[in-house]
């Protein structure tokens, strides 16, 4: 029966088959990566071993994660005002820094014969990720079955998994441009520089643009009132 | 047709409801939004009214010749309100009889001492005997007076090299306590307050603030000044109180209002103490925010800046209220440091105020005096007000389900009053209804009694499952290792059988 059912998969295996099978490897290769970071970090990037769908779910889980910790944690540990809580703004509110975060990263390290692609690093980045989506969401359960007073475990766990996601994400940057750890933590504090200057320019930006709009409605508004 | 009909009946009976309710609402001629409350995140929630005004003491109405003049004090002995009368340098004594205010007399003069009159008399106090303490700031002394207005005693400038023999004693605010100790607030004086012992011998000052050393300050000032611009700042030194009151377990209350704006949030400011024999703060506060009045307000407002609070009163069951001149708003707490409500603001109607000064307490009833409009309101509580005093009493007299009724009734006017949530709860709790003071205690956001309750719900639910979980976790455990036995044997059978078949 079970051959039967084998040889049978073995015929259909179709190219959307496979790539099903390279995405479901990729997703378990992180559980490789989050305990060996060093090889598995190189392999990531260098032996394929991951795929950027993986990276994406890796990303898109963390932030369900995020909703997840903030909605159904117990009110003794987190302090959140759910009544002013927007789910699409506190996912913004993770997205899109991680994304600059990474935007910025790249820019700088291209500059400094950083091997990284944008790809790379944004893999990378969301590989490291996964520490907290695993520690995070049992603790969620925990929380509920906890008293105030019980808590030392509980925030114990849920600082490793804060630091366990910073260290995988300092080793990953590392492997990803082939740099020392001298070189990284310098660009580390550089990335979080250029992140600043992007958010500088797109405020200016904004800003200027919205100057702009007014300027172009003011003028309308005086046409139509000198017209009519 | 008949759904039409229906319909019609329906907005009919909507219509008479939505009247009915809004009859009741606007009767009663007072703004929705006088009373208040913060709830767990800091917002404001309007509530019932705590207070409402019973009357206006006008001077005219107490058939005063000479209408009170920039008042500064208000103090109550029994059923008399004794007024300080600063600007007239005198000092009113108002009885009450039920509803009925009534000059009793006016002091302005005493017996057997000169100065007989009063030069600038800022505060009063008034024991057990009806002996008067009158701080008679101008003539630099606290002068003590029998009910007959004979001179006892006076306590004057220390002769004490701590006291600087170049300053006069100006003595502002006073307590006194049952042993007849007299703590006084001094002009001038930063070293906390003037203590006397009862035979007017200075024995010290209690309860200064506390100098902070700043490390960046210190830096900047031993390298960074020269000595003169050094000499000008040594005027930097902490600041005095505003207003003190004795209570009756003979622990002083004192306002400060002078504090970094930053520091409030911090519980660095201390805007109410509670000082102790040896001058120790030792106010309770177990809310989220400290009792510094208002938690937010707006900067370049009219009525800009934190809560100020000029004086303060403490009522049965350490509840205590403090008057805040930047809004004139009253705030009350309770012995644990919960706001119990806020109301009150600037302007000209009777519920309002100009600029308050004092805040006095005649059982649950408030008098506020207000030193420019020279008169005194008298509040008194209105049923939610009293119910709220009646639950907290209940509960601190160890009547714990009677104190749970009174805050079911509160509910009933409030539903957004945390205080209450937590009374049922303990209350539940009591009554080993677990669940349902969980419920009750996550609702006003109480972490310690939410865990104590789930601990014991925890320890319940435990006990009442564990048939089932042994089970489970026998099964988790147990249903592999036979799966494995089950395949090493058919495996062994196979082998035996493979071997047959190979010989």
């Amino acid at each position: 029966m079970s051959a039967a059912r084998l040889q049978n998969e073995a015929k259909t295996m179709s190219p959307r088959g496979e790539k099903w099978n390279n995405y479901k490897e990729s997703m378990k290769y992180a559980f490789h990566v989050i305990f060996h970071p060093f090889d598995g970090f190189w392999d990531l990037i260098h032996e394929k071993r991951g795929s950027l769908a993986a990276a994406t779910t890796w990303l898109a889980l963390f932030l369900i994660t995020r909703v997840i910790v903030l909605m159904y944690t117990n009110f003794q540990f987190i302090n959140a005002p759910l009544q002013y809580i927007n789910v699409f703004e506190q996912m913004a509110s993770l997205l899109f820094p991680f994304l600059i975060l990474c935007l910025a990263n790249w820019s700088l390290t291209t500059l400094f014969d950083g091997k990284g692609r944008f790809k790379d690093i944004y893999m990378a980045m969301c590989y490291a990720l996964v520490p907290y989506v695993l520690i995070q969401l049992p603790l969620v359960f925990v929380s509920n079955i906890i008293a105030f007073d019980e808590a030392a475990f509980y925030s114990v766990l849920l600082s490793v998994s804060l630091i366990w996601c910073l260290l995988l994400a300092f080793v990953g940057l590392m492997q990803v441009h082939d740099y020392g750890p001298g070189k990284t933590i310098i660009f580390v504090i550089a990335t979080i520089l250029g992140t600043l200057i992007i958010l500088f320019l797109m405020l200016v930006f904004l800003s200027l643009l919205s100057d702009a709009l007014s300027y172009f409605v003011s003028l309308y508004r005086e046409i139509a009132f000198r017209l009519y | 047709m008949k759904v039409m009909y229906r319909l019609m009946a329906l907005l009919m009976i909507l219509m008479l409801l939505a009247g009915m309710t809004t009859a009741f609402a606007a009767d009663d001629g007072y703004p929705s939004s006088y009373t208040y409350n913060y709830d767990y995140w800091g917002d404001v929630r309007e509530s019932p009214d705590a207070y409402r005004v019973d009357q206006v003491l006008l001077s005219s109405q107490l058939g005063l010749e000479v209408a009170m003049r920039k008042p500064q004090s208000l103090f109550v002995q029994g059923q008399d309100l004794y007024v300080c009368d600063t600007g007239n340098n005198r000092i009113l004594q108002i009885r009450r009889t039920g509803d009925n205010y009534e000059l009793v007399r006016i002091i302005d003069t005493i017996q057997g001492t000169e100065p007989a009159t009063f030069n600038t008399p800022s505060d009063v106090y008034v024991d057990e005997e009806e002996n008067l303490y009158v701080c008679d700031t101008n003539n630099y002394r606290v002068v003590m007076v029998d009910k007959d207005l004979n001179f006892i005693k006076a306590f004057t400038k220390p002769t004490d090299s701590t006291f600087d023999q170049s300053l006069n004693f100006l003595p502002n605010k006073l307590a006194v306590d049952v042993s007849g100790r007299v703590f006084c607030l001094a002009t001038n004086v930063n070293k906390g307050l003037v203590k006397f012992e009862a035979d007017t011998t200075f024995t010290g000052y209690i309860g200064a603030n506390k100098v902070v050393y700043n490390f960046a300050e210190y830096i900047w000032k031993e390298f960074f000044t020269t000595k003169e611009q050094r000499a000008q700042q040594e005027s930097f030194v902490p600041t005095e109180y505003c207003n003190i009151y004795m209570d009756d377990e003979s622990f002083i209350y004192a306002t400060n209002i002078s504090f970094e704006e930053g520091d409030l949030m911090w519980d660095k400011a201390l805007p109410i103490r509670r000082l102790n024999g040896i001058g120790n703060d030792i106010l309770i506060k177990n809310d989220r925010y400290p009792p510094i009045g208002d938690l937010w307000w707006v900067e370049g407002s009219v009525e800009q800046g934190p809560s100020k609070f000029m004086d303060i009163t403490v009522m049965e069951d350490d509840i205590y209220v403090a008057i805040d001149r930047t809004r004139g708003r009253l705030f009350g707490y309770d012995a644990q440091g919960i706001l119990l409500w806020a109301f009150g603001s600037i302007g000209n109607t009777e519920d309002t105020f100009n600029s308050a000064i004092s805040v006095e307490h005649m059982g649950r009833d408030l008098f506020v005096l207000d030193q420019n409009e020279a008169d005194i309101t008298v509040f008194t509580p209105t049923e939610y007000g009293n119910l709220i005093y009646d639950a907290s009493s209940a509960y601190l007299s160890g009547d714990y389900d009677g104190s749970a009724d009174k805050w079911e009734e509160v509910l009933k006017h409030n539903a957004n009053y945390n205080l209450a949530f937590i009374g049922i709860g303990r209350s539940l709790m009591r009554q080993e209804k677990f669940k349902e003071a969980m419920d009750y205690f996550e609702m006003a956001h109480d972490r310690d009694n939410y865990g104590r309750a789930f601990r014991q719900y925890r320890k319940i639910w435990v006990e009442e499952n564990i048939g089932w979980m042994v089970a489970v976790l026998a099964a988790v455990m147990i249903i592999p290792l036979v799966i494995r036995m089950i395949k090493r044997m058919r495996m062994e059978v196979e082998s035996y059988e493979r071997s047959k078949i190979a010989k």
